[in-house]
């Protein structure tokens, strides 16, 4: 095959999938599950970087955007975690090993993890399905750990049942020197002895110093309150990431779907700072 | 037009009802728009002349959902919608107080021969008058009021409103042609010659919906074509058979409910004659049911709806093609 | 400058049609559109405006991207191949050639749309100055001069002659083919013609609207205006507006089910329509307000932030000409110049 004409680097136009076989399938809660996506011939689709995106496709169900949930320092493969909640997913859950699926991409900006994140203390706020994004920076960070200051990491979920990567959290964050973990679920719930509350006012009882960036991810109500207590803990707008997530369809800024005021999230985005987004209009 | 915003004001000023639908001036004689005024000052912008050929019907599904009644303006073919959505119940008769506004025909600016215009005079209601006079760029020009009447006005239905709290001003009945002409015109062709025909008209469209949503008929709170669960969902699709059987589907949902209004064909961008889909289905049902028009009343059953042990067979309709 | 007969066209256009795929406004049904050209096509040079603009040349209503199917339980994916045969667009008024340089900005900026730099390579565009501009016509608010378009060849239609001048390498490069046809003209002709056509577009009624206020700093001194609340009413959240427009460029991308495998295809898709923004979990644009909203505020605010002060709207009219409810860009422009907001 040779370069796409119009576009030096890509084989092909940007809105052509590769075909991706289902390698692994974890159930990681009642409605989520995480694939494992590698090449026809083994090994990854693409390389990525933290916080960017792809769309996965079905052909003849759908197409949408997902985060890769996987760090870029997995050489390997690919990972989506996915949560079940319309007719694409629906399907996607009722796939098995060995199926094939279609993708492209890598879209979208990423978290810069090697410039303003660098050498700064992190502090990563994750509710339910939005720890998949800051999955990618996580492991990306525990693998150049010493590009990094102090890790902590504040996630929260409805139960027990509910928080996605438990395995991995358990084995490894919480087992890496320097790394905090808290994790938190709305209601108590009988085996769970750890703390119970929303991720908002888990954040301001813990009460994190603002020598730190925060990276922040999860429904749009979490990322509000959380927001609001990150500002009364004295973080400046400009210490905190997070990410846009809009309808899109192209993936290259171009089917108009994702654009809100002069950005496209599925270009200009996903990651955003603060201070970007209370640029946009309020229309998110 | 003064008594009408006199009218308006002084209703609005008692508090009878919350708003009027009318239409507001635009930037020519020509483009006005449908609108809701809710002071007198607003209403000062309230216009009617033979350019207001929207019907105001549809946006009452809207407004029977407000607090308060609404004051709508409609004309005798308008209120043959208003009474087929009481019929659907997606309008409530209590919400609104309906003006039957006098209508002399409407017109389409498009049906005017002539290019740069800046204004058409003698649309003004009620004293418009059956020469128009077209100042263009290119020079004036007069054309005949008929001549640049919407289809639907060539085969109006009668200047009787049947449905209204009162009336104002007067109605002439413009019918000048054939109702069902064009469709036994039509029904006469081979069917080769009629697939080309519609091959050829319905190859202009472009999807845009502007028939459906300017439809009175068309009410549903979420279209079938809106669904993103069928290939014919909304856009344009990779065979132009689809659209075929976009207007195919709606002509079927809409039959023996469709007044004739003849808003599908006022808007369509690209002139597809939509009214002769409806009319065919109107001319099958009148032969094959007995005489019906819908929106005639607000409570007779219409025959695709209704049971009678004397309703033609199946078999009997299909047989007529 | 070069002319030709009027009633020689026919022999322009078949001489051009040997060599290329011709496209023209053609009158189907009663309507003028830009159609591919035959001996039975029934071209309409007198029409102003085709209904829809010629954007489909470059960037189709509906166009396949790829199709996949299973061989021996394996998918594959068959990319759709890219224009390779070129074509000749022909009568293209300023209105319109300017709208491609706006889809241009769209689709040929990184990533490029390969779909669409295809029939742009192989494309020419021979575009046609206004005659006579209509009243809806307010391309000159946007610095078009519809009596001197850009294109690759020029041509004016003055009494029975068509004038016809290159203007680029593409455009040399056509006119050799078709040289045989033309004779030589006398340029003072056209410049007489351009005259009284600037003439009238002064006498138009918008030619000289204001777009103060407008531009990338729109995008957050009129977001929240409420004049949006007032305007949007009438709307019928139909797509007749976009889909007319020569550049509204939102698209969606579907499936299509042969039976046998997937079409993958994409058509234009419409920033009026409920289902837009529509995600499994929600959709951030709700009212019709806010989608009527978007369509100008990305015309006139938010495209020509990202692309040096370049709006996307051209004045060519057709939505003042085909909006069912009246409603247009004109007076969206004139709402904000009065309200001063």
């Amino acid at each position: 095959m040779h370069e796409c004409k119009y576009n030096p680097g890509f084989m092909r136009d940007t809105l052509i999938p590769q075909v991706g076989i289902i390698t692994d399938i974890r159930t990681e809660t009642p409605d989520v599950k995480t694939f494992r996506v590698n090449a026809p011939g083994g090994g990854k689709l693409f390389e990525h970087m933290p916080g960017q995106c792809a769309m996965v496709c079905v052909p003849g169900v759908s197409e949408a955007m997902f985060s890769i949930t996987s760090s870029p320092t997995n050489k390997e493969y690919q990972e989506f975690s996915i949560k079940r909640c319309g007719v694409l997913t629906d399907y996607l859950h009722s796939m098995q090993v060995g199926d094939e699926i279609l993708v492209r991409g890598p879209y979208g900006n990423n978290f810069p993890v090697d410039t303003e994140l660098k050498g700064k203390n992190l502090l990563f706020i994750a509710g339910g399905i939005g720890l998949a994004p800051l999955r990618s920076v996580i492991n990306y960070c525990l693998d150049h750990r010493e590009d990094y200051g102090t890790i902590d990491i504040l996630y929260g979920s409805r139960s027990a049942d509910d928080l996605v990567q438990r395995k991995e959290i358990e084995e490894v964050w919480m087992n890496t020197p320097g790394v905090n973990v808290y994790l938190t679920i709305d209601r108590p719930q009988e085996g769970w002895d750890g703390h119970v509350g929303f991720v908002p006012a888990y954040l301001k009882e813990i009460g994190f110093d603002t020598n730190k960036v925060a990276l922040l991810c999860g429904p749009p109500i979490m990322i509000k309150f959380c927001l609001q207590g990150l500002m009364e803990l004295g973080f400046s707008r400009e210490q905190v990431y997070t990410t846009l997530e809009l309808r899109m369809k192209c993936g290259v800024g171009k089917c108009g779907r994702c654009n809100i005021g002069t950005k496209y999230v599925c270009k200009d985005g996903p990651v955003f700072r603060f201070d970007q987004v209370d640029e946009l209009p309020n229309e998110y | 037009m003064q008594e009408l915003i006199a009218r308006a004001g002084a209703l609005l000023q008692s508090g009878e009802v919350s708003r009027v639908l009318g239409w507001r001036k635009g930037e020519h004689v020509w483009d006005v728009e449908p609108a809701f005024f809710h002071s007198a000052e607003e209403l000062s912008e309230f216009v009617y002349n033979g350019f207001c050929g929207a019907n105001l019907s549809k946006y009452m599904i809207e407004a029977s959902k407000l607090e308060g009644k609404t004051l709508v303006f409609l004309k005798p073919c308008d209120t043959y919608s208003f009474n087929q959505l009481i019929k659907e119940h997606r309008v409530d008769r209590e919400k609104a107080y309906i003006i039957g506004v006098g209508c002399k025909g409407k017109l389409k600016i498009e049906n005017i021969d002539a290019a740069g215009i800046l204004d058409v005079q003698g649309a003004d209601y009620p004293d418009c008058s059956d020469t128009l006079t077209v100042k263009t760029l290119y020079g004036d020009k007069e054309v005949s009021y008929a001549s640049a009447m919407l289809e639907r006005c060539h085969v109006c239905k009668g200047k009787e409103h049947k449905i209204y709290d009162e009336l104002m001003g007067e109605s002439v009945d413009t019918c000048d042609a054939d109702r069902f002409a064009q469709v036994a015109a039509i029904e006469a062709m081979s069917p080769e010659e009629k697939f080309a025909f519609f091959q050829s008209e319905l190859s202009k469209c472009i999807r845009c919906n502007a028939c459906r949503n300017v439809c009175p008929a068309c009410s549903c709170r979420k279209c079938v074509f809106d669904s993103n669960k069928f290939d014919s969902a909304q856009k344009a699709n990779t065979t132009s058979f689809e659209e075929k059987m976009f207007h195919i589907i709606r002509a079927f949902h809409v039959a023996g409910r469709c007044t004739d209004c003849g808003e599908c064909s006022r808007v369509c961008p690209q002139g597809i004659p939509l009214h002769l889909f409806n009319r065919k289905f109107i001319r099958d049902i009148n032969a094959l049911y007995g005489e019906f028009q819908a929106g005639e009343d607000a409570e007779t059953k219409g025959p695709l709806t209704s049971f009678r042990t004397d309703d033609v067979e199946p078999g009997d309709a299909g047989k007529r093609g | 400058m070069l002319k030709i007969n009027r009633n020689d066209l026919p022999s322009l256009f078949a001489a051009i049609r040997q060599e290329s795929d011709l496209y023209l406004p053609v009158k189907t049904a009663g309507k003028t559109n830009f159609a591919a050209w035959d001996e039975t096509a029934q071209v309409d040079l007198d029409t102003l405006k085709t209904v829809k603009s010629p954007k489909d040349a470059f960037f189709p209503q509906s166009e396949n991207l790829y199709s996949c199917h299973q061989e021996g339980g394996k998918t594959q994916i068959v990319p759709e191949t890219l224009r390779e045969e070129p074509f000749v667009l022909f009568g293209v008024r300023g209105c319109d050639v300017r709208g491609i340089q706006v889809l241009d900005k769209v689709f040929l900026s990184n990533p490029v749309d390969s779909y669409y730099a295809a029939r742009r390579e192989q494309g020419t565009v021979v575009s046609f100055a206004c005659h006579a501009p209509e009243t809806s016509c307010f391309c000159k608010v946007f610095g078009i001069d519809c009596a001197d378009p850009e294109g690759d060849v020029v041509t004016w239609l003055v009494g029975e002659e068509l004038y016809w001048q290159p203007k680029t390498e593409k455009g040399e490069a056509l006119t050799a083919k078709v040289r045989h046809l033309l004779s030589e003209a006398d340029e003072a002709v056209v410049a007489a013609e351009q005259t009284a056509i600037r003439g009238i577009v002064e006498k138009l009624p918008y030619s000289n609207l204001s777009l103060e206020g407008w531009g990338g700093e729109a995008a957050k001194t009129r977001f929240d205006s409420p004049v949006w609340e007032q305007l949007y009413k009438p709307c019928l959240a139909c797509g007749t507006c976009t889909f007319v427009c020569p550049t509204c460029q939102c698209y969606d991308i579907k499936d299509y089910d042969t039976g046998s495998g997937v079409q993958r295809f994409r058509c234009w898709d419409s920033c009026m329509y409920s289902d837009f923004t529509m995600m499994a979990h929600g959709n951030n644009r709700t009212s019709q307000m806010q989608r009527f909203r978007q369509r100008f505020l990305h015309k006139l605010a938010y495209f020509p932030a990202n692309n040096d002060g370049m709006f996307s709207c051209v004045g060519c009219g057709r939505c003042v000409d085909k909006c069912p409810s009246h409603l247009n860009i004109l007076k969206v422009i004139k709402a904000f110049a009065k309200e001063g907001v």
